[in-house]
């Protein structure tokens, strides 16, 4: 008789162990995505902030007669592997626009160039032997300096590292986003109170419902397709423009801000219809006056949330052609013009070393404002968030 | 002149003629209405609807003819379009005007047009999808024309080369073949990989935040697990590419294996870390909705909890589970930024994924980011692509939705 407890007894154990080890497998599982968060996010700090910090050398600019034909006769040789070439290229235009500087001499601090910088972060550069001595020698006199860098927030593209810049492709995002939430919004807002508050149940509006659905998860770069093939090919909008980018990704984002328009009309309660309706207004009277305003901040949050997706989308773009190389802020919803994503889509495909490091400032900006719009979001609907 | 121009000659004088008729109208509703008799609606509905009179059949006649513009190609002088839509603007403000009396249901007819003007916006959305379609298989068939489909469908070598020649005026593109098979091979590798990451991980995600964790961190949890969907993919790539595939060739190399830099591997696992929070957040739902009687039923009959999950909890739910992993799996097959900065380039038909390997997504950027005509077999061979992507997603997510609907009903839950 004992025996058999004794048994029952061995195998309790053995069951509690196996179902105290999926608790802990499953525990595990969630940590091991929380682990791949922290590693994603450290990760991405160690590679970009060094973006933010630039170095800087301090150069005696002579502004000779020669120096305006060549722009190498303004600065001590020594330095001229050392400063960007982007800044000793701009000394002639800049004496063809004040030709009274002519004689005058100035020491400012000049952009290094990348290989300079790249040396002062530890990572590999090409400099010679030399080069790397004059560096030294000047980091000990205090004129090389790593400084804040701010060419990265008021400067566009550049094809040379160190004067590389996001100013265009935010600008680019901001006019794109503009578009996009000028025609998903307003279109998206009538889609949802059409079905929930106007639309009989019939075939017609089920069919909508399925459509909207199965637009929700169609992958994004058939959005692209379609830009191309309708928007570009057969309306003729210009292409690489925020026009078309911020049309297409309109589209991708519609599905989302109708399905969260829809929950936030279906949580405002019948009895304030009812009570509008008892009063004699009329269905858009209902609709208007009360039953949207009282499901706005709904609204907004998933307008917001959309927005975002929108923002992170890359690959309807690059089909769409926003993937060139703007040096200029954009000034026109008609002119070619690169948003965030395809601003980093561009640099990592750069083979330079230093732009690895642009990339990954450029996604730290990216992220912080993606992050910085959902945490908006999520305020919101606490702040607002009723029971009724 | 430029159409942006007639676009904004049309906008301000549509504006001037709106602004008169919502004066005009409510101005002459007033004075009826002080006059003394008595009227069916307020003045500024009566100045809505005239506003709605001038602007709506304009804007119809504009919209229309600019179609017809657009089909038929310039024949007709846009300038007379404007006039046309702007005399139809001139006859509505007449028409409103006219109409504001004590008899008309002023509101009533906004009710109307507004109900039909919400309508319409509905549509929007299934004009994109027929949208999406038509451009697809309108230039799929194009590609068919040159190509034949069999050999799309079944060759086995990917090699356009030969077709940008020929767009270039160099040969005829007889070498150019389109064989699809490695394209779909790769793709498929890489799906498989990121599924062998999500699945498992996303499904004891749930089953620990629905079954075993407090409230108080699941209420973290959630929200972080999200915060990985959010992360856009052309960042995704990027780590995919400069931090996770030189740890595969490293962790290769130290078993004696060769991996090359545009491995299957790293992109796959970092689409898999993607979807995470798609099967999660799903399942989760799901594991909650299964009856608390089925567990109270499997605990009273002696089962551990573990049991219990196991055996009952987690097979209700799996119509829910299967759903979710579909619908990660549509992901994974048209995810394109991860595939296009950590994949490779070459088509390649193999088996083993620490090769380089290139998916359709891949193909169908290069083949439109090219410099090539758009008339080229290359470029319209990204439609050809399109068309299989669309059906297959389309495929997996209308069987995912089946699955989701069949396990509503079984368990008659509402808010799945």
């Amino acid at each position: 008789m004992s025996d058999s407890f004794d048994q029952i007894s061995q195998q309790l154990k053995r069951r509690h162990r196996k179902s105290a080890r999926l608790k802990w497998l499953s525990m595990g599982a969630l940590g091991l995505a929380g682990l791949f968060l922290l590693w994603f996010f450290t990760d991405m700090l160690i590679k970009g902030l060094p973006a933010f910090q630039q170095a800087y050398v301090e150069t005696e600019i002579s502004y000779s007669e020669e120096a305006a034909k060549d722009a190498r006769q303004a600065i001590d040789s020594d330095l001229i592997p050392i400063v960007s070439r982007t800044e000793i290229r701009s000394i002639p235009l800049l004496l063809r626009n004040e030709p009274d500087r002519i004689g005058s001499r100035e020491t400012r601090w000049l952009l290094a160039n990348s290989e300079v910088d790249q040396y002062l972060k530890g990572h590999r550069s090409k400099l010679s032997d030399k080069e790397i001595a004059t560096v030294e020698r000047l980091v000990a006199s205090g004129q090389v300096e790593q400084k804040f860098n701010s060419t990265f927030f008021t400067q566009g593209d550049s094809k040379t590292a160190e004067s590389a810049g996001i100013l265009s492709a935010v600008v680019g995002t901001i006019m794109t986003m503009i578009v996009t939430l000028a025609i998903a919004f307003p279109i998206g807002v009538m889609t949802a109170i059409y079905l929930e508050e106007f639309a009989p149940d019939n075939r017609f509006t089920q069919l909508i419902e399925i459509n909207i659905n199965n637009l929700a998860a169609i992958p994004s770069i058939l959005f692209g397709l379609l830009g191309l093939a309708i928007f570009i090919n057969f309306f003729g909008v210009p292409r690489s423009s925020p026009l078309v980018g911020g049309m297409t990704l309109a589209l991708m984002t519609l599905p989302v801000i109708i399905i969260s328009t829809r929950t936030a009309l279906r949580s405002v309660p019948e009895s304030i219809r009812h009570a509008a309706f008892g009063l004699g207004c009329s269905r858009w009277q209902v609709v208007k006056d009360h039953v949207l305003p009282l499901a706005m901040p709904g609204i907004m949050t998933g307008s917001i949330i959309g927005l975002a997706q929108a923002m992170g989308e890359t690959a309807p773009l690059i089909i769409v052609g926003m993937v060139a190389f703007i040096p200029d802020v954009g000034a026109s919803f008609t002119e070619a013009a690169t948003v965030m994503p395809a601003q980093i889509f561009t640099w990592a495909s750069e083979p330079e070393k230093a732009f690895v490091e642009k990339t990954a400032g450029g996604i730290l900006v990216l992220l912080t404002i993606l992050i910085s719009l959902n945490a908006s979001a999520v305020v919101l609907r606490k702040k607002f968030e009723r029971r009724w | 002149m430029q159409t942006n121009q007639l676009l904004l000659i049309f906008c301000s004088v549509l504006l001037i003629l709106g602004l008169i008729a919502f004066f005009v109208g409510r101005s002459k509703a007033a004075r009826l209405r002080a006059s003394g008799s008595s009227m069916y609606a307020q003045p500024d509905q009566y100045a809505w609807f005239a506003v709605l009179s001038t602007a709506g059949p304009a804007v119809l006649v504009g919209v229309l003819g600019a179609f017809v513009l657009l089909l038929l190609g310039a024949e007709i002088h846009p300038l007379y379009l404007l006039s046309a839509s702007l005399v139809v603007a001139a006859a509505g403000l007449a028409v409103g005007v006219v109409q504001v009396r004590a008899d008309f249901h002023a509101r009533k007819a906004i009710e109307r047009v507004i109900r039909w003007v919400l309508a319409g916006a509905a549509l929007i959305s299934i004009f994109t999808t027929f949208g999406i379609l038509i451009s697809i298989i309108f230039e799929s068939l194009r590609f068919f024309k040159m190509h034949s489909f069999w050999e799309f469908i079944t060759g086995t070598t990917w090699n356009p080369g030969a077709s940008f020649l020929a767009a270039a005026g160099r040969g005829d593109g007889s070498g150019a073949e389109f064989g699809s098979v490695p394209l779909f091979a790769g793709t498929f590798m890489i799906t498989l990989i990121a599924m062998l990451v999500a699945v498992p991980i996303g499904l004891a995600s749930a089953i620990y935040m629905s079954e075993y964790a407090p409230t108080k961190v699941r209420t973290i949890a959630k929200p972080l697990l999200e915060v990985l969907a959010g992360i856009p993919t052309v960042v995704y790539g990027f780590f995919a590419a400069i931090t996770v595939a030189p740890i595969i060739v490293n962790i290769a190399g130290f078993f004696g294996l060769d991996a090359s830099y545009n491995n299957a591997v790293a992109p796959g696992i970092v689409m898999g870390i993607m979807i995470i929070p798609f099967i999660s957040s799903l399942s989760d739902d799901v594991i909650n909705a299964v009856p608390d009687s089925m567990r109270q039923g499997s605990l009273a009959l002696g089962m551990t909890k573990g049991e219990t999950i196991r055996d009952v909890v987690v097979p209700a739910a799996l119509p829910g589970v299967i759903s979710a992993s579909l619908l990660g799996m549509s992901r994974a097959l048209g995810e394109t930024m991860i595939v296009v900065m950590a994949a490779g380039m070459r088509p390649n038909l193999t088996a083993n994924p620490l090769e380089d390997m290139t998916t359709v997504t891949v193909r169908i950027v290069a083949a439109l980011t090219g410099d090539q005509e758009f008339e080229s077999a290359e470029t319209l061979s990204a439609f050809a692509l399109g068309l299989v992507l669309f059906a297959v997603t389309l495929t997996l997510n209308l069987v995912s939705v089946i699955m989701i609907r069949r396990f509503r009903e079984k368990y008659r839950v509402n808010n799945l």
